[in-house]
């Protein structure tokens, strides 16, 4: 069974992110309205470079940490919506899925809404990290300092995603 | 005591290394650490203001005590998605 939060090496597939958000318990069963997906691609250009392919590694126990930490985050502020991430690492060509997002809500909204927040979050607190691989060189890509307790950060992923 | 240190993506690059086993005072700090780390790879000094830490797979604070066998991990900026 797929698990709802993974990160590593395995490709990323959307289909069984959207089976494991929408397999409920019994007495929940058919109560789902809408589900949401998102995937992050690798774009074959960044800050006027030339991309080739970029590497993506991990501190996985704490990345995975971090995913249940946004898990218990949209949950809290999404009551019943149900979230599946997943987090691909190692060489990526242009075009894979570097993540994968699927947020299932009785109500549309709340599903968008949710999936927007989560892949803020990630970009904001788990320990992940790309090496993008040019034409000419490499280089680390390095965005925010993660800190799961900036209340400022969570404030602009809440902003972002319309909550 | 004795410790582990992880690095990672460009912390990884200038120490050389992702793990490091390093001997630490018995009241040394995540803090304490890093500033070892920094006397020993001076470039490590560029992350003073924006390294996050975790300690036994979980992040946690520059000032927070470490313990024999835990292992410090140290991030650069993160770039996931």
């Amino acid at each position: 069974m797929t698990p709802l939060l993974a990160i590593g090496l395995a490709p990323l597939e959307l289909e069984p992110l959207m089976a494991a958000v929408t397999r409920r318990p019994a007495d929940g069963r058919g109560a789902d309205g809408a589900v949401a997906v998102f995937l992050g691609l690798v774009r074959n250009h960044n800050a006027g470079r030339s991309v080739s392919y970029l590497v993506y590694e991990a501190y996985e126990p704490l990345a995975l940490r971090s995913f249940e930490r946004i898990s218990a985050e949209v949950t809290a502020k999404w009551s019943g919506v149900r979230l599946a991430l997943h987090h691909r690492t190692g060489r990526l060509e242009i075009g894979e899925a570097s993540v994968a997002i699927a947020v299932s809500s009785a109500h549309r909204a709340d599903a968008f809404s949710a999936c927007r927040y989560t892949i803020e979050r990630v970009k904001q607190i788990a320990p992940i990290w790309k090496r993008e691989f040019f034409e000419g060189g490499d280089v680390w890509i390095e965005g925010a300092t993660a800190d799961p307790d900036d209340e400022v950060a969570r404030a602009k992923a809440e902003r972002a995603a319309c909550a | 005591m004795r410790i582990t240190v992880r690095l990672f993506a460009r912390l990884r690059d200038i120490a050389g290394a992702a793990e490091l086993g390093r001997d630490v005072a018995p009241d040394a700090t995540i803090g304490s650490v890093w500033r070892q780390l920094v006397s020993e790879f001076p470039d490590l000094g560029d992350y003073e203001r924006s390294i996050s830490s975790a300690v036994n797979a979980d992040y946690a604070r520059m000032d927070q005590k470490v313990r024999d066998g835990d292992e410090v991990a140290f991030l650069p900026p993160v770039s996931g998605g």
